[in-house]
Order: C-alpha cells, then sequence, then structure tokens
C-alpha cells in the first residue's frame, strides 16, 4: 500500500473516530491541538487502525505509555534527555528535531501528527 | 428508583453476544418528567433516548465484564454512534442486542441493535436504532492513576440482574 493511500484511510479512521472533517485530517495536524483528541480517543484510533489496515498494535506501541508519568523522564514541566531517549526507541515513528530543541511536556503532543500515524502504519505493514 | 436500565439478560454467549430485555413502565419516575404537562400541552411520556443508550451501554457492558470473570473495570468511554428512529413509549419492550466487534486488554468495541416490542405479548420486534460504544477497562489505561481495588462499575444491582436471569457471577 503506498503512502497516499495509508493516508485516505487514516484519514477516514480519524474523521470517524474524532468527528472531524475531512479537510481538517492534513498531514500536519496534531492529534491533539488541531483535532481535539482527547486520552480515550487513542484507544479508539488504534481499534480502528487495527481494523482498517488488519495489523495488530500493542499498547504503548503508537501513544506512549507510563512515560510521561515517570518523574525520571519527565521533571520540571520538561522532558529529560532520558525521557527522550525512552520515546524515541518506543516510538521511532515520531519527528524528534522539535522537542530536541524545545524538551517542553506539551511539545510532546506536537509530535503527534497525522503524518507521524502514517509513518507508524507504513512500518507496520513492511514488517508484517 | 436504581441506575439498572435492563430487566433481565434472555441470552449470553460468552465474549460473543447479550441480549436483554427492558420493559418501559409509567412507574418509572423519569417518564414523568420526559415531558410533563404544560399549560398548553398534556404530558407525553416518552423514554429518553439518553436512557436507551445508557440500557446498551449496561448490556453490552455486562459482555465486556463477563469475558474477564468481571476483574476488570469497564467503563464506558464513547459513544461511537447512536441512532435512535422511534419514540419508546409505556407499556412497550426494549430488546438490546449487543456483540463485542473488539476486545483486548484495553477495552473493547461493541456494536448494539435495538428493537421495540410495542404491545407486550403481541407482534415481533421491530429495529428501532443502532448504538455502538467503546469501553476501557480502566485500571489498564489511566496511567499513574489509581483506582479502588473492589470492582465499583459490577454492584449488586448487576449481580442481581445476573442472577435473576440464571448467569453464575463468579465469586
Amino acid at each position: 500500500m503506498i503512502r497516499d493511500e495509508i493516508f485516505e484511510k487514516i484519514r477516514e479512521v480519524l474523521v470517524d473516530a474524532l468527528a472531524v472533517d475531512d479537510d481538517e485530517v492534513t498531514p500536519d495536524a496534531t492529534l491533539t491541538g488541531t483535532l481535539g483528541a482527547e486520552s480515550i480517543d487513542f484507544l479508539d484510533i488504534v481499534f480502528k487502525l487495527e481494523q482498517t489496515f488488519n495489523i495488530k498494535i500493542e499498547q504503548g506501541e503508537l501513544f506512549p505509555d507510563n512515560v510521561m508519568q515517570d518523574p525520571e523522564f519527565v521533571q520540571d514541566g520538561k522532558v529529560t534527555s532520558r525521557g527522550i531517549d525512552e520515546l524515541r526507541q518506543r516510538l521511532p515513528h515520531l519527528d524528534f528535531s522539535k522537542i530536541e530543541s524545545d524538551p517542553s511536556v506539551t511539545n510532546v503532543g506536537e509530535m503527534f501528527t497525522v503524518d507521524a500515524v502514517v509513518s507508524f502504519v507504513e512500518r507496520k505493514l513492511a514488517a508484517s | 428508583m436504581r441506575w439498572l436500565w435492563i430487566d433481565r439478560v434472555t441470552e449470553l454467549i460468552p465474549r460473543e453476544k447479550l441480549v436483554a430485555i427492558k420493559n418501559v413502565s409509567l412507574a418509572e419516575d423519569h417518564l414523568h418528567d420526559h415531558f410533563p404537562a404544560t399549560g398548553e400541552w398534556p404530558a407525553l411520556p416518552i423514554m429518553p433516548a439518553a436512557l436507551i443508550i445508557e440500557g446498551m451501554a449496561q448490556s453490552a457492558g455486562i459482555l465486556v465484564g463477563h469475558a474477564n470473570d468481571f476483574k476488570e473495570k469497564v467503563v464506558l468511554a464513547k459513544v461511537s454512534n447512536a441512532s435512535i428512529d422511534r419514540d419508546v413509549m409505556p407499556g412497550s419492550t426494549l430488546r438490546y442486542t449487543a456483540t463485542i466487534e473488539r476486545l483486548d486488554p484495553a477495552g473493547a468495541m461493541t456494536k448494539g441493535l435495538v428493537e421495540l416490542l410495542v404491545t407486550p405479548g403481541e407482534g415481533e420486534f421491530q429495529t428501532i436504532g443502532q448504538i455502538d460504544l467503546m469501553f476501557s477497562h480502566v485500571d489498564q489505561n489511566m496511567a499513574g492513576l489509581a483506582f479502588p481495588e473492589h470492582n465499583f462499575v459490577f454492584g449488586e444491582g448487576f449481580r442481581t440482574v445476573l442472577r435473576s436471569s440464571g448467569i453464575a457471577y463468579p465469586g
């Protein structure tokens, strides 16, 4: 499946899961910021991606789990270098350039773009 | 009034399907508030759609809870889709059929069919709606947040419904 096809299918998933309009789902759109996703929506998105692409997504594989609450990884509203390493290891589909220059926790959400989800699914499909 | 919006479970296929019925009675207070008489209009008792969704959530929630012997705290996370096409009046019977679309450690997705038996004891059930839900196993999804150990979701009320429906409740 080519990247454009993956994007179109992900667009459908996000329109359905988040009740947003087609044209709001652009590659740069962030799930929480632009599209208004809340924590519970991530579970919904994971379920729908699994169904749509016939893949299995483990808990914490697409979105981080137990990292942001860990004081070793987050201190004073900033992600520590260990935290960034941990995230990078767990979530290789994300672009870390922004958070490396400004490790504010708020920037973590900015990494979860539609494009990052496309990259994630692309990797999963390639591996399957 | 108890927060139980199903009366009996009539069928349970573990991890697959649960069918429950709800008899709508004028003895229920909410029907007198939805909608009361005004100076202009007489009272118009209609089962609120939100409570039909709750009935489906309880049916589907029991199905999801049963799949893990009621060890998980199954919390309604999202109403993915709900359409109800007819008013439900007192004296009628609703039948909720919940099926599991997806079940994993984090939660579940269910599909639900709402049917109406207009005259109890007569006629056939007519499909009047579809309610699709998403449940979260809350202990698995709220990293860092602790919940009470006892399962506050499946309380005595649900156990009574299950027992009177002939379904064993573990423990």
